[in-house]
């Protein structure tokens, strides 16, 4: 009997990934997962943040499809090599600053080095032709498969029969016959398929796997960037982009203002970092000062907060003013009116 | 022989990222060896048994202690 072959898989944690491992599977093919963690996964983070997603059982969706699937998964942390692949990607960028090309062209490229160092055979991917407007359409899923050097072992159960047969079908690995023809946003074949193999409990992917096809995210990443002068970035600003209402009244600071109590929780952990505002007088949420702030700056800075609070209707908040030293002092304002507050200063 | 656990410090990182630090470790412990993850973010109590479920590992013990979650890995075999 010849031994069996071996497939690393892209594990989204969403459906198609799904689906793609139990076909090569049912072909007798030993299967184990790969979940690349970039930083900007809709994953986990914000979950643990907000208090009321707190309540709702928080789970991995990667984790949980290998359990299903009765799969090994590998999570590997990408999160300082993805920097480049975001703010440098050859093929530029989706409807907001999603670098979807470039982004599967760097996983699989990952994954393809993964197999070598572990003697596996292939790749498998959830990929459907003409899925997503960028990284899966007829004339990209070529470039993933030539540009990550994985080539002809870079298998996609679900849409094989739309595209050249690869190594596994070739080699007989994988009978093409029993592989799929999908193509197209159509999402009612996956359904069928999910079904058949009685699946009926996954997570559904809205638009993307992760914050960067969020347009507010995006608009919010963008803002830094051109703020600090800079593209760069780091886990912190990840995160604090995930968090809070971000607003900008002049070109050098912004206020992060939290809309919870998880959320004020979670700020608290950066007071050391940033300067912060919390109101005296009234309720009211922790704001974080993101850029240096004159006297006038730190007036307008405490308004804006006051509007926020449960002082907003009161002719004066006070509020405590500490600086990432640690150094306090106390500020009074008459809090700003919602239409102060431009619509044009959130980010 | 149990021998003490070693230490993981995953304090102040969010999920993935324990379950991540916990994977590496394990990855470079033999069989029958212990690992004793520290967490603050809640996930890593669902995270982490899962992980070893799947892969092939045990939990030996996952607990609250003050706002802080404590979870011990035995190494499984390879
Ligand atoms: S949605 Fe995000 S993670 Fe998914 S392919 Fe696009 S850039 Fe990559």
């Amino acid at each position: 009997m010849s031994e069996v072959k071996k497939a690393l898989a892209l594990i989204s944690g969403g459906l198609d990934s799904m689906l793609a491992v139990r076909v090569v599977q049912q072909q007798g093919i030993h299967v184990e997962g790969v979940n690349f963690f970039t930083g900007f996964c809709v994953e986990g983070h914000t979950h643990a943040i907000r208090k009321k997603d707190r309540a709702r059982p928080k789970r991995n969706n990667a984790l949980w499809v290998a359990e299903q699937l009765g799969i090994k998964l590998h999570i590997v942390d990408i999160v300082e090599e993805y920097k480049d692949v975001l703010l440098n990607p050859r093929y530029g960028y989706g409807q907001n600053l999603n670098p979807c090309l470039d982004c599967k062209i760097f996983m699989v490229g990952k994954a393809r080095e993964w197999i070598e160092q572990k003697g596996f055979d292939f790749i498998v991917t959830g990929e459907v032709v003409g899925q997503r407007p960028m990284s899966q359409r007829k004339d990209t899923m070529p470039v993933v498969a030539k540009h990550s050097g994985a080539d002809d072992l870079l298998l996609r159960p679900l849409c094989a029969r739309n595209l050249p047969p690869t190594l596994p079908e070739r080699e007989g690995w994988i009978d093409r016959g029993k592989l799929y023809d999908f193509s197209g946003r159509n999402r009612k074949p996956q359904m069928a398929l999910a079904a058949s193999f009685g699946i009926d409990d996954y997570a559904q992917p809205a638009g993307g796997c992760c914050f960067l096809t969020d347009a507010q995210y995006s608009a919010k990443l963008a803002d830094l960037w051109q703020a600090r002068g800079s593209r760069d970035y780091g886990m912190d600003d990840i995160m604090l982009l995930k968090v809070g209402r971000h607003i900008r009244p002049r070109p050098h600071f912004k206020l992060i203002v939290a809309r919870e109590e998880g959320e004020g929780n979670f700020l608290q952990g950066y007071k050391r970092q940033f300067a912060s505002l919390t109101t005296v007088s009234h309720g009211g949420p922790l704001t974080l000062i993101d850029g240096d702030t004159s006297d006038d700056d730190l007036k307008l800075a405490a308004g804006i907060v006051a509007r926020y609070s449960q002082g907003r209707q009161a002719d004066e908040v006070e509020l405590l003013h500490t600086d990432a030293r640690g150094r306090e002092r106390s500020v009074k304002v008459k809090p700003l009116s919602p239409i102060e507050v431009k619509q044009e200063w959130h980010a | 022989m149990i021998t003490e656990p070693e230490q993981l410090d995953a304090r102040g990182l969010l999920c993935p990222m324990p379950v991540i630090r916990v994977q590496n470790r394990v990855e470079e412990m033999k069989s029958g060896e212990r690992l004793r993850a520290i967490c603050t973010d809640p996930g890593a109590l669902n995270d982490i048994p899962a992980w070893c479920r799947i892969n092939g590992h045990k939990v030996v013990s996952s607990e609250e202690r003050q706002g802080e979650y404590v979870v011990v890995v035995e190494v499984g075999e390879a």
